[in-house]
């Protein structure tokens, strides 16, 4: 299911969730990955952009910088019980760079679906097809 | 899976024989028809978790194995650390321990239905669930730590129980070997306001009577007759377990490149037992299933103070807690020889059998209450812990049925509000925080988990004891 404007899907797998973020760049790919990540906890339609948050991650190669990415998110989003709407990544090699933007969660306004317990090595990837960059993963609900 | 390529032991037992790098051989427990059912994936990785270095006499898969992490779910293997054992997050998961509580109510489905509305409106209102829900209770930093070595023990000291809890939960509601300091800070902050939390997705507060009894003898020791109402909640150690998890992905897979330790998907990410690595995450996850514990025990608490409010002539009594998703030191016998084990049960439940030491008095006879969860819409099942369990599963059984459709394809199917109204009509009330959660956790999208159950009874994994039905549920 991708959202309107074709930038992330999520798609089907057992018992879980598989998350898919589209870009020009691996970074709005990445961006756009965590995009389907909170679409799976909340309708990303309805969180503002109230506060924002940074986060640092590095990790042995990109594929699993995309797993640290998304868990770091997780991780800020338990502890601050925040959701996020806005992401900007900036990636050098391996080190990942990210600000974002978001809100405390409400449950009566932003619609809540399912958490997200953690991203996974499962069917993770990120390729480039001429210039058009596909990051994914399956997450655990 | 192809039934050709294994070796029928008995209508209930497969063999995957020993071949390549497997140290041993596979074993799967299961009916002809429920093998068949099963992915090639769970085949694969069976074998990957029998190549894993000290695993003991068989990788097993119980009857609801499914594709997982790693390890099937419902992947249960043992190692021996006196022969490079290893310790994996695969064979653990996310959510440590994660388990189902069943309480008795003392009355019966007759007494409840007057009220069971004010019930559920109060289980609904007052015991938190949901995405980003927050417990009552609010940690700091020293007292996380006494929570994570104390479990529920803990808990009752703080008052949320009573002392006779603790009889009925697997190691009296406490491991030992959990190392609050082996747990990150980011681990600890997770939790700081998510004691007593119920999640969301298949996590759940029902309330269930019983409709059936296969076993007369253990039914009366487990104190169980026929229409009796009791309560379970089925939930895990919260966003702690899951970054102990996360930590874990990471730091194992540093070790698996430092012990060379050869395998076959990255997420069996393993270290030796007796390693620094290995123990560190003994440590952690040993205090993620002592979080789980503390959790269903406030869990319990609100049940208790909610219940005996609404029905003042009731009394809410442990009938067990079970874990799945853990990896514990046990003692088993290996080729006549008594050792102690890593037994690591993803997305399966300890079964022991009669005579084991941790079992209250009341169940030394019968074997551990083994609670299988089905879903809102189907029957629960109780089983016990059978000698043969200890002997071939380590003293194993399945958890639960296992989907049947992706939580992508159960929304296209249903809707939220439909399936509620549906329940309703057959009798079961349901209160959710989520109407797409509920959609996904439509009954129709989960496996029959009768199936499962006979298939555990037959392979004598556990027998069947009672079977009760929702009347009500809560969904996170």
């Amino acid at each position: 299911m991708r959202n309107e404007s074709g930038q992330y899907e999520t798609f089907e797998h057992e018992a879980d969730i598989g998350v898919r973020g589209f870009g020009s760049s691996m970074e709005r790919a990445f961006e756009n990955a965590a995009g389907a990540l909170y679409s799976v906890m909340v309708n990303l339609q309805r969180v503002g952009q109230r506060e924002k948050k940074t986060v640092s991650v590095s990790a042995p190669d990109v594929e699993l910088l995309l797993v640290e990415w998304l868990n770091a998110l997780l991780s800020i989003s338990d502890i601050e019980r925040m959701v996020f709407s806005r992401f900007e990544v900036k990636i050098e090699g391996t080190d990942l760079t990210g600000v974002v933007w978001g809100e405390k969660l409400d449950n009566r306004r932003h619609e809540p679906g399912v958490e997200v317990k953690g991203a996974t090595y499962h069917l993770l990837s990120v390729k480039n097809e001429g210039g058009n960059y596909t990051a994914q993963c399956i997450v655990d609900v | 899976m192809d039934i050709e390529s294994l070796t029928k032991i008995n209508d209930y037992l497969w063999e995957i024989p020993q071949q390549g790098r497997m140290n041993v051989p596979g074993r799967i427990f299961a009916s002809e028809n429920l093998v068949l059912g099963m992915d090639e994936k769970v085949r694969e990785q069976i074998i990957n978790v029998a190549m894993l270095p000290g695993i003991q006499k068989a990788s097993l898969a119980m009857p609801d194995a499914h594709w997982g992490y790693g390890f099937p779910i419902g992947g249960v293997a043992a190692f021996d650390p006196d022969e490079g054992g290893v310790i994996s997050m695969g064979g653990v998961g996310f959510d440590i321990s994660c388990g189902v509580r069943t309480m008795k109510t003392g009355m019966t489905r007759r007494d409840v239905m007057p009220r069971l509305k004010t019930l559920v409106d109060q289980f609904f209102n007052r015991v938190p669930a949901g995405v980003g829900s927050e417990g009552l209770i609010k940690l700091t930093s020293g007292q996380i730590d006494e929570m994570l070595v104390g479990g529920a023990e803990w808990a009752i000291k703080k008052g949320y129980g009573l002392q006779d809890d603790l009889r009925y939960i697997e190691e009296h509601g406490r491991v030992d070997g959990a190392f609050p300091e082996n747990v990150s800070e980011a681990a600890k902050q997770r939790q700081y306001r998510e004691m007593g939390t119920l999640g969301s997705g298949n996590h759940y507060l029902e309330v269930q009577a019983v409709a059936e009894i296969y076993d007369e003898k253990a039914a009366q020791a487990m104190g169980l007759n026929l229409d009796d109402v009791v309560i379970s909640a089925h939930c895990g150690s919260r966003g702690l377990g899951h970054q102990i998890g996360t930590d874990a992905l990471k730091n194992l897979a540093y070790a698996v490149q430092k012990y060379k330790i050869n395998i076959k998907d990255r997420e069996l990410a393993s270290a030796p037992i007796n390693s620094p690595e290995g123990k560190l995450y003994f440590g952690a996850m040993s205090a993620g299933i002592n979080c789980a514990l503390a959790n269903r025990q406030i869990i319990t608490h609100l049940v208790r103070e909610i219940f005996t409010e609404i029905f003042p002539e009731g009394r809410i009594k442990m009938l067990y807690d079970i874990s799945h998703n853990t990896c514990k030191v046990e003692t088993h016998v290996v080729n006549g020889r008594k050792k102690r084990l890593y037994v690591h049960r993803k997305g399966a439940t300890r079964a022991f059998g009669p005579g084991q030491i941790d079992l209250p008095v009341e169940y030394k006879d019968i074997g551990q209450p083994v609670l299988i969860g089905g879903t809102m819409g189907t029957s629960s099942y109780i089983l016990a812990g059978t000698k043969e369990g200890m002997e071939q599963a380590f003293g194993s059984a399945c958890h639960g049925a296992g989907r049947s459709m992706s939580r992508t394809q159960a929304k296209r199917h249903w809707h939220g509000r439909e399936v509620v109204r549906e329940l309703e009509e057959q009798g079961i009330m349901i209160r959710g925080h989520s109407y797409s959660g509920i959609a996904e956790e439509a009954p129709g999208s989960y496996k029959d988990v009768t199936e499962v159950v006979d298939a555990a009874h037959y392979a004598n994994l556990a027998r069947k004891v009672a079977r009760v039905k929702p009347i009500a549920c809560v969904k996170g």
